[in-house]
């Protein structure tokens, strides 16, 4: 007999792939050096692309290369970063990255398609920040999917760890201004179907951002087990608090370290029951 | 020689038999060029065009088995499944993908809790919702000899028992004289008015509720212009044998306002299939008072004549056994195209009694040579459809 409740597949789909990849995933761009600095390339073009965001629902998505969420950049604190940007979607896009710049940088002007923009600046601060696309209708624009996160890791690295990367959003189907979908990397239930593997003992660092459109505040609570957490991770002094549970507003962001201290599947999801069971929900199974 | 002569007769019926196949054969030219060129205007659709109804949900023990229907031009194929606002296991039979016309059952485990209130939504492959409403939840009333019977008794006590009473007016209507037998026929007309417009209405939100490519609202239209229609032809037909009695005018309003009152069981049924047995029994106590008067309007035709008790019998029963079919049919196989479909033939059959009446009172008017439309019959005519106005509002 069938059970009550949702048991999701497992099966390895276009949107589970893209969303394991965008967990563990880090563009740290094509590397130079110019005056003894080291300067980072990136390539991000802004594209049209139908979207696997649960098993078997396909969503008309505006994307970074691509996929929902868009590539994680990662540099270190006072690279030189130039951002090459493609428009080959059929609207105007932008990129406005989070963190100091120079205003001309700052992603607020349309880059029309089929036309190309570089952003070009220091990385500063440290931190865990954010980039998305910036022209109005705002709301369009990011719920259609053109964002991504942004790591400036501080100069003195941080502690190794196993390190994640979790962007939760949320799709809107019928465009009512509410979402019927709640995922962590563009697929809803992909952590849960296949839990996210990590080791008894080992220091997990997550990435978490929100880019929910349409809610207020989405969360992330942790079951079995407490965290870290780091708000944006940007002031090294700053002391993190410790719980099982954080909640961030659209844009927020913040670094969570945790350690499982023994085997077994300890469930992640929005503390939100709602979100939850429309798609934001997931294990880590810890291994011995 | 014989041969020849055939030859002959058949060469100018060849050439002229070209002029009778040629139109034909341009259209269907014509239609292939469209079909496979477009018609200049961009062809694709913007987005695409599913369709998905859902005409029932039956609530178990197990949880809800969600009866889906394919009307839309495209195949689909249901993705996921929603219980408020919860993806949730669901059970497909036989496939999540339905052709057009195509239909599915879906099962969906789930623990409802009586009286609440369920939203199931599907989502298609394409990302499109449809949903359907369970908007107080009870278990789905399973057809066994007992419902059987219950459903009946409701039928029974609201078609056949108030037509029946209406029916014991009769002796005291005949004490009328002519011209009050005329505003008693007025009065059915006001009544009988009252009734067209109601059943139409109740068949017009049916018919908005049906599948859209029923085109359920249309059906209630094409149902009352054909009824009657249908029923003037064999009205005229008989009428060229003979002249038409009171009897068997009193049988046509029978059957009309049958058509009508098993519209009646339809919506009692409904209501408690659904679970909302408190308006079921609000229904019941309604239309039983209000097709009291309708009594009053099948004897009408009567006055003049020296009916059976047999007759009577016959006439409450054609007029009110219909409301047990109603219940029956609402209670276990609710189909709203069927029913908006039902309701306009009732409308249309009712439409034709006004018409015969009318007619009635026109020729009562021209033998006594007073108006046709005397203050006394306006009032008449106005008190039918206040009284009908009246006991609606019960039950509305
Ligand atoms: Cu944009």
């Amino acid at each position: 007999m069938m059970a009550h409740g949702y048991e999701p597949s497992d099966e390895n789909t276009p949107g589970m792939e893209a969303a394991f990849k965008a967990l563990t995933t880090f563009d740290y761009g094509k590397t130079s050096t110019r005056d003894g600095r080291t300067v980072r390339e990136y390539k991000l073009v802004a594209m049209d692309t139908d979207v696997e965001i649960a098993k078997g629902i396909t969503f008309p998505g505006w994307t970074f290369n691509g996929s929902i969420p868009g590539p994680t950049l990662r540099c270190t604190e006072g690279d030189i970063l130039r951002i090459k940007f493609w428009n080959g979607s059929l609207h105007p896009h932008s990129i406005h990255f989070h963190g100091i710049h120079p205003t001309n940088m700052d992603g607020i002007e349309p880059v029309q398609p089929g036309s190309e923009f570089i952003y070009e600046f220091e990385a500063k601060p440290a931190g865990m920040h954010l980039y998305h696309c910036h022209i109005p209708p705002l709301s369009k624009h990011i719920h259609k999917g053109l964002y991504g996160n942004f790591i400036i890791d501080p100069v003195k690295p941080r502690k190794p760890a196993r390190e994640l990367n979790m962007v939760m959003n949320g799709y809107d189907l019928d465009l009512d201004g509410e979402n019927e979908i709640y995922t962590v990397n563009g697929y809803a239930f992909a952590f849960q179907a296949r839990p996210i593997e990590v080791k008894v003992g080992e220091l997990v660092r997550v990435y978490l951002s929100n880019f929910t459109e349409f809610d207020l505040i989405n969360s992330f609570h942790l079951h079995a087990n407490l965290f870290h957490y780091y708000e944006v991770g940007a002031d090294p002094d700053a002391r993190p608090i410790y719980t099982d549970t954080v909640m961030q507003c659209q844009g927020q962001r913040g670094i969570l370290e945790m350690v499982f201290p023994s085997p077994g599947k300890y469930m992640f999801h929005a503390h939100q029951s709602e979100f939850a069971e429309l798609g934001w929900m997931g294990f880590f199974e810890a291994k011995g | 020689m014989q041969t020849k002569a055939v030859v002959d007769r058949l060469k100018p019926l060849k050439s002229k038999g070209i002029w009778g196949i040629l139109p034909v054969v341009l259209l269907a030219i014509v239609i292939v060029l469209i079909a496979n060129f477009g018609t200049g205007i961009k062809t694709e659709s913007v987005a695409p065009i599913e369709v998905l109804d859902i005409p029932k949900i039956i609530l178990t023990d197990e949880g809800f088995a969600v009866h889906v229907f394919n009307s839309g031009p495209e195949e689909v194929t249901i993705a996921q499944v929603l219980v408020n606002d919860a993806f949730w296991n669901a059970e497909f039979n036989p496939s999540p993908t339905m052709s057009r016309f195509g239909e599915t059952e879906i099962k969906i485990p789930y623990g409802w809790v009586e009286g609440d209130p369920y939203e199931i939504k599907l989502i298609t492959s394409n990302g499109l919702l449809f949903s359907g409403e369970v908007p107080v939840a009870a278990k789905t009333p399973e057809p066994s000899a007992a419902r059987f019977g219950q459903y009946a008794l409701i039928g029974f006590y609201v078609g056949v028992v108030p037509v029946g009473l209406g029916l014991l007016w009769f002796p005291f209507l005949r004490r009328f004289s002519n011209r009050g037998i005329q505003a008693i026929l007025a009065l059915t007309v006001g009544l009988l008015f009252f009734l067209v417009v109601d059943t139409l209405q109740e068949g017009l939100e049916l018919g908005a509720e049906a599948p859209g490519v029923f085109q359920g609202t249309g059906l209630v239209w094409f149902g009352a212009l054909l009824s009657f229609l249908f029923l003037l032809a064999m009205d005229q037909a008989s009428e060229r044998k003979g002249a038409r009695s009171g009897k068997h005018v009193a049988y046509k309003i029978a059957g009309g306002i049958g058509l009508h009152n098993l519209g009646e069981g339809l919506a009692i049924g409904a209501a408690f299939a659904t679970g909302e047995a408190a308006l079921g029994t609000f229904l019941v106590i309604g239309f039983t008072l209000h097709n009291i008067t309708e009594g009053v309007g099948i004897a009408s035709p009567l006055l003049k004549e020296q009916p059976t008790w047999r007759t009577f019998l016959n006439l409450a029963l054609l007029a009110g056994a219909p409301a047990i079919a109603g219940t029956w049919a609402g209670g276990f196989v609710f189909n709203d195209t069927l029913a908006a479909l039902f309701f306009g033939i009732g409308a249309g059959a009712i439409l034709q009694v006004i018409y015969v009446i009318g007619a009635m009172i026109l020729r009562e008017a021209k033998k006594s040579a007073s108006p046709s439309m005397s203050w006394l019959n306006f009032v008449s005519l106005t008190a039918g459809i206040l009284l009908m106005y009246a006991t609606a509002m019960l039950v509305n």
